[in-house]
């Protein structure tokens, strides 16, 4: 079959969950592996579809268990791999992250979050951000986990995404929720082919007579040895930690109240701070891109003239605890959230930001 | 704060709601509005009607989803009972009168009634009804160019079918003649 030839940067209307998959093509992806699952399923259709048309490797495994160790050893390859899912999915590929952490291969992991535990609801939810940005596996891991805000977004972390796996030989995970899937919105997708690749050293793909065998492997029996690479992945989060934050902020300088949210939780909330400004209430928004490294430098800078936080999340409170750490008791931090796939609108948590400006306002005089 | 139009278009499956949602956010794109389309995938769709919700707005959007809208185009009539309470008063509701036995009671929006699948059986093409349906809100509420409408019809329609778009394109232009005999009307009384 002739291939069609590399695309240029166009401007779409696109799904959130085709975006991602365009992005994924565009980007140099070697091979996806997934499974299908609401409301992500038209990552794997839009693949199957576009891939033997275009470059790469698309595979429908036999359960989302498969999907996991098939990108473990298509990484271990040295192969640019990505797969996609949604919570339930992502529950069942925790064993393979934890291995894929370990034996630090690059790849990139899609969870488009839907309403639990259990096997919940297909509508948007924030309910995975503890297993997203504390293991989920076992054992002393992270993952660098990136949260889009926007169909742009769930393009362009898909680049980042595989810069930084790559960069830190390493699980990246994106955690975008149902809505950012199936909504449309404008997109700028980059030049196809625009990010370099190369065949990793350590990649397993047959020895040369120069070289020592490259083995990969997650086992290392002796307490001294895995103590060894224990002290080196914390080496790797802390670097990761001090260079990699990324958040964006609105109306910050001279907020009164800091809220914070990611996802599409800060699109709503940005409209809060709106309509909070308007009647003149200072809140401003700060809106993590990375919740694995999490912007805690900022919050703790911020804390020192802000009156109070309010962290919004789709979830019973999960990011709000990192907002504490960073807080650290220099002021109060306040939650406001929604579960099970119901999205909070902006006057109900503005009628929260309203009932703690009373409570601060009544406490000062 | 900025102008937005929130928008509930709704109906059974295969009427082609989700394509006037996608042609209404292509055109929004086209005029270079901010604009979202979110279509309804969840519990409520597994009983045969088909929503989606589409934002064309001055400004960022907030949340794709929302529970009270500016404008409603329905066509039928379950959705008519779940969606005419939700437009928000000093709305519109444009409706499908040729299937919608139960007529909208509220007094504080603006109400067009368009038998858009008969107009579009006279026409030859019941697949068209949609397109009138969408002409006659663009004529009620012009929040979008007509060229830029017609340039996103060939982005929403696959390749096969544009040989279907001048049809189309008769069928938005009957829609807003039947708005604008409507609207002649109710300002004379």
């Amino acid at each position: 079959m002739t291939k069609e030839p590399l695309k240029p940067r166009e401007v779409k209307l696109m799904k959130g969950n085709e975006a991602l998959a365009e992005a994924a093509i565009r980007a140099g992806m070697d091979a996806y592996f997934g499974y299908p699952i609401t409301p992500q399923s038209e990552v794997l259709e839009y693949l199957t579809i576009e891939v033997p048309k275009r470059s790469g490797l698309v595979l429908q495994a036999e359960s989302e268990v498969a999907a996991i160790n098939m990108i473990y050893g298509a990484s271990g390859a040295g192969g640019r791999v990505m797969t996609s899912s949604s919570s339930p999915g992502i529950s069942l590929m925790q064993e393979g992250l934890s291995y894929i952490a370990s034996a630090e291969l690059p790849c990139l992991v899609v969870n488009v979050n839907r309403g639990g535990p259990g096997l919940g609801t297909i509508q948007p939810s924030q309910g995975d951000y503890f297993q997203s940005t504390k293991g989920g596996g076992h054992g002393d891991y992270r993952l660098i986990v990136l949260a889009p805000a926007s169909v742009q977004e769930m393009a362009d972390f898909v680049f980042d995404g595989f810069v930084l796996a790559e960069k830190y030989r390493g699980p990246v995970l994106i955690l975008a929720d149902g809505a950012l899937g199936q909504m449309m919105e404008k997109v700028d997708l980059k030049a196809e082919g625009s990010l370099p690749k190369t065949v990793p050293s350590w990649a397993t793909r047959g020895r040369s007579k120069d070289r020592d065998p490259n083995i990969i492997t997650s086992l290392f029996i002796q307490p001294e040895k895995m103590e060894q690479i224990n002290m080196r992945l914390q080496a790797k989060y802390k670097i990761i930690a001090e260079k990699e934050v990324r958040y964006e902020e609105y109306h910050t300088d001279d907020a009164d109240y800091i809220l914070v949210a990611y996802g599409l939780s800060a699109r709503i909330v940005r409209k809060t701070v709106d309509l909070a400004r308007e009647k003149g209430i200072k809140a401003g928004l700060l809106r993590p891109q990375t919740l694995f490294p999490f912007p805690s430098v900022r919050i703790a800078e911020l804390a020192k003239h802000a009156k109070a936080f309010l962290d919004v999340e789709m979830n019973a409170g999960q990011m709000v605890e990192d907002v504490r750490l960073a807080v650290n008791g220099k002021t109060e931090v306040f939650f406001k959230g929604r579960m099970g796939g119901i999205i909070p609108s902006p006057e109900e948590i503005l009628e929260e930001l309203e009932r703690i400006d009373e409570k601060i306002v009544a406490y000062q005089e | 704060m900025y102008k937005s139009d929130e928008i509930i278009i709704a109906g059974f499956g295969g009427q082609g709601v989700l394509s006037m949602g996608q042609t209404l956010a292509y055109a929004a794109m086209i005029d270079k509005k901010e604009t979202s389309w979110m279509p309804s995938y969840g519990p409520e769709m597994r009983g045969g009607t088909a929503n989606c919700i589409v934002i064309v707005s001055e400004g960022p959007i907030s949340s794709p989803i929302v529970t009270k809208f500016d404008s409603g185009i329905v066509l039928n009539q379950p959705s008519m009972e779940k969606f005419e309470e939700a437009i928000k008063p000093g709305g519109v509701l444009v409706y499908e009168a040729s299937t919608i036995i139960t007529a909208p009671t509220r007094t504080d929006i603006t109400v067009l009634k368009i038998p858009a699948i008969d107009e579009a059986n006279k026409m030859n093409k019941k697949q068209v009804a949609n397109m009138i349906m969408l002409g006659a809100f663009l004529e009620l509420k012009p929040i979008l160019a007509m060229e830029s409408i017609l340039s996103a019809l060939k982005k929403v329609l696959p390749e096969r079918h544009h040989h279907t778009i001048p049809l189309n394109e008769k069928a938005i232009l009957r829609g807003r003649e039947l708005a604008a005999e409507q609207l002649t009307v109710s300002n004379t009384i």
